[in-house]
């Protein structure tokens, strides 16, 4: 196979630039591989038949795809490591933008403010979404109401909804008639969390609602049939089956909140002191932090915005990493005691007795 | 007192490769009715009952009742499936449902408990006595009928999120049932269902982790749990293996003094052996399905009165 990429690569380099005179790294690469897999399927052909030739070409079609897709997601991890890196200290995490100037360096000052701001926006969202959405859930997979369908189209459409909209949603109800008059709605991490809120409560109604539809009736039947009401069987027995889904369902929301800029624009703000009291004054958080550093003329800054776009990927990646392990530990638990099982189950029986 | 002691003491000292071997060289037939372990389980049991009963709050009343089906007709949508069933289920008696698929034999049975309009196109017509008073009555609360009238389904389904003690107090939780002493009361149902001695070790590990057989006997205790006045079986044993069904049918065997059993089956072997009376259904095709006929056990399978229920013991069709 490889003197198969050789010999392509040699009579696409013969073909394309020294017979038709073709330039450019791309066309030159997209002949080489057709001129690889055409000498890939001559050559299987050959030796082993056609058939373990199809499949030779198929499967090289297919890895190529997957590296191809994989590349940009790479490069785009790396490149944010590069740049983050490098205005990543310790003090990122302790310090926010008091006294920085600049022509201070990047890594003088930090983010912790937005650190701090995002924690209590997305944690009050979450106290806000978590309640709505379960109940949502339960009433879409529980309830025989007529109004299901409905409520399942809305919440669908809302899944969809432009994040800048519920920040937008929450500006134009909230803060724009009534900032002046009542204080609380003004520009605060209480109103992103509103916003987020919008954002977070169809992840979680539709990520809980199939976890519920995966318990299986016969636990609701035996629930009911040991005389137990629908609320109840719902309480006791349907939502402790599913807790593992549900954690799922919250940490899938919470990823999915956690790195939104457009909701908070106009209802966090963005702020560079530390601002611990979310129901009071603007507040930053990590997406915004990026969004406001790096348009930033100086260089320093930007460098501090990569380095808030660094935290903020890990942020993510490790919720997601978080909502595999708790979906999986289950499984993983029940297969150990399966394999115990057998014998514990031979003690018992006592045939001996007589 | 001393025979239900021995078993106990020896069962965990014996170690695991001798124990099942006497069962693989007796045949399953000879296991059921004299052999060992049914003597171990009635004594396990006797050693239970000698302490004072437990006694629950809230629960239904003591006792076995009679239920009886007065021209109970059933419908899914348009389509009749079940027409004119008048069957009298005696208090402390087993009482076997048998028929070919479809006749509306597991209907019938969910029927008795009002799990049947839980299927949201389900309806049905006639009466069903517990105790002389119709549970579909104007003003009664289907829970409070469920609580009285207890049910096995055909696929083992303890709770996956308990652990083996919260299964059997399950019901309690769910009905809402006070118990003073609920230690003894798991004893005590885990021991009429026959899986107290398995599982007296680790009742605080999951249901789930439990064999087939196994997880069917708990769900049978959870069902004892709340004390019913009947207990419907739909197809108990379809998903086990011989020696489970042995040890289930020995389990409603000791049974049928404290609670009336309804219990379906296609097995016919196991209908004869366990029951005393036996109702045959039958559904012609597009037809609802009937009670061919009903009486005593003995007579439907020696000598019965309608050709087609002798064809269909005899296994000639069905």
């Amino acid at each position: 196979m490889a003197l198969c990429a050789v010999s392509a690569l040699a009579l696409a380099w013969l073909v394309f630039t020294r017979l038709t005179e073709g330039t450019g790294w791309l066309g030159f690469l997209l002949s080489a591989f057709a001129a690889f897999l055409v000498l890939l399927y001559i050559v299987t052909a050959d030796r082993l038949g056609r058939l373990a030739a199809t499949d030779r070409v198929m499967t090289v079609l297919v890895v190529t795809g997957a590296v191809i897709l994989l590349v940009p997601l790479v490069l785009l991890n790396v490149y944010i490591f590069q740049k983050g890196l490098k205005a990543l200290r310790l003090g990122f995490f302790l310090d926010d933008q008091r006294g920085i100037t600049p022509v201070m360096a990047s890594s003088a000052g930090g983010g912790a403010h937005a650190v701090v701001g995002t924690i209590q926006q997305v944690g009050l969202a979450l106290l806000f979404s978590l309640p709505l959405g379960l109940g949502a859930a339960i009433f879409l997979n529980e309830s025989r109401s007529r109004w299901r369908r409905p409520v399942r189209v809305f919440v669908d459409a809302m899944s969809g909804l432009p994040s800048v909209l519920a920040g937008l949603f929450v500006f134009a109800v909230l803060i724009l008639p009534y900032a002046s008059s009542i204080k609380i709605f003004s520009f605060n991490g209480l109103m992103a969390s509103l916003a987020l809120a919008l954002i977070m409560l169809p992840t979680i109604t539709r990520t809980v609602e199939v976890v519920l539809r995966l318990v299986p009736d016969g636990l609701r039947e035996a629930g009911l049939a040991l005389g137990s009401t629908r609320v109840r069987t719902t309480w006791s027995v349907v939502l402790p089956t599913a807790r593992t889904g549900i954690t799922t369902a919250v940490v899938l929301g919470v990823a999915r909140a956690v790195g939104e800029t457009a909701p908070l624009l106009f209802t966090a703000f963005g702020y560079d002191l530390m601002n611990a009291n979310p129901t009071d004054g603007a507040q930053e958080s990590l997406p915004l932090f990026v969004y406001r550093n790096i348009r930033k003329p100086d260089a320093a800054a930007v460098e501090r915005g990569f380095a808030g776009a660094l935290v903020l990927m890990l942020i993510v990646i490790g919720l997601f990493a978080l909502a595999r392990f708790i979906g999986r530990d289950r499984s993983k638990a029940r297969t150990r005691k399966a394999t115990r099982r057998p014998v514990r189950d031979a003690t018992p029986v006592p045939e001996d007795a007589a | 007192m001393t025979d239900a002691d021995s078993p106990i003491a020896s069962a965990p000292v014996a170690p695991a490769p001798v124990a099942p071997a006497p069962v693989a060289s007796a045949p399953v037939a000879s296991y059921i009715p004299g052999s060992a372990t049914a003597n171990g389980a009635n004594g396990a049991n006797g050693a239970a009952e000698h302490r004072a009963p437990v006694t629950l709050t809230g629960g239904p009343p003591p006792g076995a009742a009679t239920l009886r089906s007065v021209d109970l007709c059933a419908w899914f949508g348009d389509r009749l499936v079940l027409e004119d069933v008048n069957l009298l289920m005696p208090a402390g008696q087993v009482t076997a449902l048998i028929g070919p698929s479809g006749c509306g034999k597991s209907t019938f049975i969910r029927m008795l408990n009002r799990m049947h309009e839980l299927v949201p196109s389900a309806s049905l017509a006639g009466e069903v006595l517990l105790d002389g008073a119709d549970i579909y009555g104007a003003g009664v609360r289907a829970q409070e009928i469920r609580m009285r009238i207890g049910m096995v389904f055909q696929k083992p389904n303890p709770f996956p999120a308990m652990t083996i003690r919260e299964n059997v107090l399950a019901g309690l939780k769910l009905a809402r049932i006070k118990c003073s002493d609920k230690d003894t009361l798991v004893e005590q149902s885990l021991a009429r269902a026959g899986l107290w001695r398995e599982v007296k070790d680790r009742l605080h590990s999951p249901g789930g982790a439990l064999s087939g057989g196994q997880q069917q006997r708990l769900c049978i205790a959870r069902s004892l749990a709340v004390h019913p006045n009947v207990l419907l079986m739909d197809e108990p044993c379809s998903a086990l293996d011989p020696t489970s069904t042995a040890r289930i049918e020995e389990t409603i065997g000791e049974l049928r003094d404290d609670v009336t059993i309804v219990i379906v089956t296609h097995n016919m072997q196991q209908a004869h052996r366990v029951s005393d009376l036996c109702a045959f259904f039958l559904a012609a095709e597009n037809q609802p399905g009937r009670v061919v006929e009903f009486g005593p056990t003995e007579k439907i399978f020696t000598e019965p009165d309608d050709p087609r229920t002798l064809q269909y013991v005899q296994g000639r069709f069905g």
